[in-house]
C-alpha cells in the first residue's frame, strides 16, 4: 500500500495516483508461481503426473529400455511368462514388453501429432467464426455440425477405408474429425472474449485480423483450450486404440496397445490352464487405461486451478 | 409522496411498528483478514459499530475501504477466502461471531436482510420475481403463502413498481435495472428483517433512476422502521438517507458524525477531501474552430433506429460534454464516430474533410488521429499483456518506435500520467481502478491523437479517485491541445470539465450549447429534470426534490 510519495500535481498529500491503494502484489518469476501452484496439488494430480513422466520416458527411450525388437519374431508363439520373455510372446512369436514399450512411442506419438493438428484446425477455424459472427461462422458452424452429425468412429473406419490404413491418412483423418469439438470449444469461448473492449481497441487501432486472434484472443482462452487438449488427446488415442482393435488403425508389424488388445484377446480363454497368459491381453489394455486416467488427473487439476474458484 | 397516501388502508401489516431506539447491533473491535497471493492481509482493523433500531447508518469510503466487508460482517458473514479474526457481532442479544452456521441461516434473509450491489446478478433467473421475493419468508414460516404475496404485491405498490399486481409474474431479464432494485427492496422487506444491509444498491443506476429508487427505499425503511447500513461511495447519496454517517478508509475508522454535522464540518482531512471533490471547475472556452463536425447522423442496430438528426460539433483545443441516461445514444455517437457503427445517413467531418464511414476504410493515419477512452478500464486492456506492452503497442504500430527509443518513451507516458516506470511489468490485475484508467489514458496519448473520445471514463470510479482523473484529463489537455469529446451521465462531471455541453435524450439532440448557456435556466424539460436528479449535498434534497416533481416517478 505505501507505493513512494506522490509525483502528482495535486498539492493535497491525500490523494496520489501511484500510490493509490490497489491490489499491490509482489511480482513473481515464472518459476516461482508454478511452483506455490505445484506445492498445492492434490495428491491425484501429483499422480497424474508422475505416470505421465513414466510414460514419456518409456516412449523416449524406447530402443534402450526394450529387450528385444519391436518386429524381432522368436519361435515360439504364446509361448508362457519366463526369464527371457517377461510376459512372454505373442501369435507369432514377438516379445511382448518389447512390444509394449516401443507402443508408447507409436500410439503416444500418433495421438500428439494428431491433436496438435486437430487443434491447429479447429482452432484457427474456431476464432475466425467468432470473430467474423456474419457468413463465415454460419457455414464452418454448419459444416461442422455435418461433421459431428455421424458418428465419428464408423466415419473414421469408412474413411480409412476408402484412403488406406497408411500412418498419416489415419492422422489426417482423425484431426479433421476431431477438430470440430475443438471448433467448437474455441469458438464459445472466443465469442466471450472478442466482445471485450480491449479487442475493439485493438480493432480501432487497425490491427489485422492475424495479430487480434494470436495477441488479444488467443492468450485469453488458453486455460480451457489446454484443458481441452488433454482431454483430446484422451479421446484420440483411445480412437486410435479402437480403430487399431478393429484392424484398421496402425498396421503391423509396427507396436500398438490397440491392436496388441486384439492379437492376444484368445488368451484370455486359457485362464483354467495358465493364470499368467490369460493376462497377458489386458497389459496393453491396462497401459491405455493408466495413462487415460492420469491425463484425467491432470487436467481436472488444471480445470480446478483456471476456474479461481476459493477453497475454503 | 407522504407514507399515508402511499399505505393501502386495508392492511394493517403495513402500519409501523414503533420500537425505535433501542440498541439492536453492536459490534466491537472487529478484525477481518483476507487470503490472496499466499498471504493473509487485514481487511478490517478493529472497527466498531454501534446502530440503534430504525437508524440507518450510511459507510463511506472509497474501494478497498472495507465497506462491503464490514456490512457482510454485521451478518456474521465472511467471503469465501476471508475470515473475521476477532470481535464482537452482538445482534439483538445474539453473538453471531460465535453462532452456527444453522443459526445464522434462520436469522440471514428473516431477520437481517441484504440488498447487492448488482440486483440482475443477485436473482436467480429461473424463478419468477413473487416467488423470489416472498422466498424466504415462507420458507422460515413467518407468513402463509396467500398472506406473503399479498403483502409482496403491496410493498411492489409502495416501492412505486409499475403494474404491482402483476409483476411479480414476471422474470427478473422482462424489467429494468431500476425495477428490479425495486424488488430487491421489496425482498428484503417482505419478512420484516430488524435490519437491511444496502451494499450501494444505486450505483449501478443512472441518476434519474437512482433517484425513484432512493426515494422509494428511503420510504420503505422509515415506514417499518427498520434499521439499516446503507454502503456507498457517493457521499450525496448517503447524505439523502442516513442519519449517521461513519467514514472508513483502509479498513480503519476516520470519523463518525450526525450527517448534518459531517456535511457541515467535517473534522478529519481526509474526510474534507471527499467532501471537496465536487469543486472541480473549469472556466468556459469558446472555440470556433472545428475540429469535428457529426452533420445529421442516422444509425441504426439492425432495423431499430436509436440516432435521429444527430448533429454535433467539436471545437479543437476544447471539451464537448455529450450528457444524457442510459440508452439516449450518447454511446452509439460514438461508435459512428470511431466507425464501428456506420451511419446509415449522414457525414462526419474531421479536420475538414470527410471521414469514410467504415472503420476498415479509413487510413492509418485517420484512425491515429481519434482515440477512445472507455468506462470499464478492467475489460478495456488486454488481462494479459503489461503496462509496457499495453502503452507500447500505439508507439509501435502508429510511429514505428522500437526498442529503447520505444521504452523510454513508455517511461515519459507514465510520468506524464503521474505513474512511475515500476509500473511497467505490472498486468492490469496489478492496477487499482484509477490506476488502470490512467494506463488507458496514457495508451491513448501514445497515439498522438487529435480527438480523445471519453465514454463515461470516470463513472466506475471512486469520487476522489474521479477528481484525480479529471484533474490529469484538463491539464494534459492545456498541455498538449487535445480535444476531448466527453461522454457521461454524471452532471458534476460535466459541470467541472466542460466547455460546450450536448443534452441527448431518446436518440436526439435536446440542446447544445456552452456550459453556461446549458447549465443556466431556461431549460428544456428534459435538460431540467436530468439536472434536479443529480444528488446534491443536502441531507434534505431529495425530500425537497420529491415535494417539487408533480410527476410520477415511475412515469419518468
Amino acid at each position: 500500500m505505501s507505493m513512494g510519495t506522490s509525483k502528482s500535481t495535486d498539492t493535497e498529500v491525500i490523494y496520489s495516483a501511484a500510490g493509490e491503494v490497489g491490489a499491490v502484489r509482489k511480482r513473481r518469476t515464472f518459476v516461482e508461481r508454478n511452483w506455490i501452484i505445484l506445492k498445492k496439488a492434490p495428491l491425484t494430480a501429483w499422480f497424474g503426473m508422475i505416470v505421465f513422466c513414466c510414460y514419456i520416458v518409456v516412449a523416449v527411450f524406447a530402443p534402450w529400455l526394450a529387450p528385444f525388437g519391436e518386429a524381432e519374431v522368436f519361435n515360439v508363439p504364446f509361448a508362457p511368462w519366463d526369464e527371457t520373455h517377461v510376459f512372454g510372446t505373442d501369435q507369432i512369436g514377438r516379445d511382448i514388453l518389447s512390444r509394449l514399450i516401443y507402443g508408447a512411442r507409436n500410439t503416444m506419438g500418433i495421438a500428439l501429432l494428431t491433436t496438435i493438428l486437430s487443434f491447429f484446425i479447429g482452432g484457427v477455424l474456431g476464432l475466425v467464426a467468432a470473430i467474423d459472427r456474419r457468413y463465415l461462422d454460419q457455414v464452418l458452424g454448419r459444416a461442422m455440425d455435418v461433421l459431428m452429425a455421424i458418428p465419428s468412429l464408423i466415419f473414421a473406419l469408412m474413411l480409412l477405408s476408402i484412403f488406406g490404413s497408411t500412418v498419416t491418412s489415419l492422422i489426417l483423418i482423425i484431426a479433421v474429425l476431431d477438430s470440430t469439438r475443438v471448433f467448437r470449444l474455441t469458438r464459445s469461448v472466443a465469442v466471450g472474449v472478442v466482445v471485450m473492449d480491449y479487442v475493439e481497441v485493438a480493432r480501432l487501432r487497425g490491427e489485422g485480423l492475424g495479430w487480434v486472434m494470436r495477441r488479444e484472443i488467443l492468450p485469453n482462452i488458453m486455460p480451457p483450450l489446454i484443458a481441452e487438449f488433454g482431454l483430446r488427446f484422451c479421446f484420440v488415442f483411445l480412437t486410435i486404440a479402437a480403430l487399431s482393435f478393429l484392424g484398421l488403425g496402425i498396421q503391423p508389424p509396427t507396436a500398438d496397445w490397440g491392436s496388441m488388445v486384439r492379437e492376444n484377446a484368445n488368451l484370455i480363454q486359457f485362464a483354467a490352464y495358465d493364470i499368467k497368459a490369460s493376462l497377458t491381453p489386458l497389459l496393453p489394455a491396462t497401459t491405455i487405461a493408466l495413462l487415460t486416467i492420469a491425463v484425467n488427473f491432470i487436467v481436472d487439476w488444471f480445470l480446478h486451478q483456471t476456474s479461481g474458484i476459493k477453497d475454503e | 409522496m407522504s407514507s399515508s397516501e402511499l399505505t393501502p388502508p386495508d392492511h394493517s401489516s403495513l402500519q409501523p411498528v414503533g420500537r425505535t431506539g433501542s440498541l439492536l447491533l453492536e459490534m466491537r473491535n472487529i478484525r477481518i483478514e483476507g487470503f490472496s497471493d499466499e498471504r493473509w492481509h487485514k481487511i478490517i482493523k478493529g472497527v466498531n459499530v454501534i446502530l440503534n433500531r430504525g437508524e440507518i447508518l450510511g459507510l463511506i469510503g472509497e474501494s478497498g475501504a472495507g465497506k462491503s466487508t464490514l456490512g457482510l460482517a454485521a451478518m456474521g458473514f465472511a467471503r469465501p477466502g476471508c475470515r473475521i479474526t476477532s470481535g464482537e457481532i452482538i445482534f439483538d442479544g445474539l453473538d453471531l461471531g460465535k453462532a452456527t452456521q444453522s443459526v445464522k441461516k434462520h436469522i440471514w434473509g428473516t431477520r437481517i436482510a441484504y440488498v447487492a450491489q448488482s440486483a440482475a446478478a443477485a436473482f436467480n433467473p429461473a424463478h419468477r420475481l413473487m416467488d423470489q421475493t416472498v422466498e424466504s419468508t415462507v420458507r422460515e414460516k413467518i407468513k402463509g403463502e396467500a398472506e406473503a404475496r399479498l403483502d409482496a404485491v403491496n410493498l411492489y405498490r409502495s416501492l412505486q413498481l409499475p403494474q404491482a399486481d402483476t409483476i411479480g409474474e414476471r422474470y427478473p431479464h422482462q424489467v429494468s435495472g431500476g425495477q428490479l432494485q425495486r424488488v430487491m427492496t421489496a425482498m428484503a422487506i417482505s419478512p420484516r428483517p430488524d435490519l437491511i444491509i444496502f451494499d450501494e444498491p444505486t450505483t449501478a443506476l443512472d441518476v434519474t433512476t437512482q433517484v425513484e429508487v432512493l426515494a422509494s427505499m428511503r420510504e420503505i425503511v422509515e415506514r417499518f422502521d427498520t434499521a439499516a447500513i446503507y454502503i456507498t461511495h457517493d457521499l450525496a447519496v448517503v447524505a439523502q438517507m442516513a442519519d449517521r454517517i461513519k467514514v472508513l478508509r483502509y479498513g480503519e475508522e476516520v470519523e463518525e458524525a450526525e450527517t448534518e454535522e459531517m456535511l457541515n464540518a467535517p473534522k478529519q482531512s481526509y474526510t474534507k477531501s471527499l467532501w471537496s471533490v465536487r469543486a472541480l471547475q473549469k472556466p468556459v472556452q469558446k472555440g470556433d474552430d472545428i475540429l469535428l463536425d457529426i452533420k445529421s447522423v442516422n444509425a441504426a442496430y439492425g432495423k431499430s433506429r436509436v440516432l435521429h438528426d444527430v448533429s454535433i460539433t467539436v471545437p479543437r483545443g476544447s471539451t464537448v460534454a455529450v450528457v444524457g441516461e442510459s440508452g439516449s445514444g450518447k454511446s452509439t455517437t460514438a461508435r459512428v464516430v470511431t466507425g464501428l457503427l456506420p451511419p446509415e445517413e449522414g457525414k462526419i467531418i474531421f479536420d475538414g474533410v470527410g471521414l469514410p464511414t467504415k472503420l476498415s476504410d479509413r487510413s492509418k493515419d485517420q484512425l491515429q488521429k481519434i482515440q477512445m477512452i472507455y468506462q470499464m478500464a478492467d475489460t478495456a486492456m488486454n488481462p494479459r499483456q503489461t503496462v509496457e506492452e499495453i502503452i507500447g503497442r500505439p508507439l509501435e504500430f502508429y510511429l514505428g518506435l522500437r526498442g529503447h527509443v520505444k521504452e523510454a518513451r513508455v517511461r515519459e507516458l507514465l510520468e506524464m500520467i503521474e505513474l512511475d516506470e515500476s509500473f511497467m511489468d505490472r498486468l492490469p490485475a496489478e492496477l487499482s481502478g484509477g490506476q488502470k484508467q490512467r494506463i488507458c489514458i496514457a495508451r491513448a496519448l501514445a497515439a498522438e491523437p487529435e480527438l480523445i473520445i471519453c465514454d463515461e471514463v470516470t463513472s466506475a470510479l471512486d469520487q476522489i479517485v474521479q477528481e484525480g482523473i479529471l484533474r490529469l484529463l484538463m491539464d494534459l489537455q492545456t498541455r498538449l491541445g487535445i480535444t476531448y469529446m466527453f461522454i457521461t451521465h454524471d452532471i458534476a462531471t460535466v459541470r467541472a470539465i466542460s466547455d460546450e455541453i450536448v443534452v441527448m435524450y431518446q436518440g436526439k439532440v435536446v440542446e447544445q450549447g456552452l456550459k453556461s448557456e446549458i447549465l443556466n435556466p431556461p431549460y428544456p424539460d428534459y435538460t431540467q429534470l436530468l439536472l434536479s436528479s443529480v444528488p446534491e449535498m443536502d441531507p434534505n434534497w431529495l425530500t425537497d426534490l420529491l415535494k417539487e416533481r408533480s410527476i410520477e416517478p415511475s412515469e419518468i
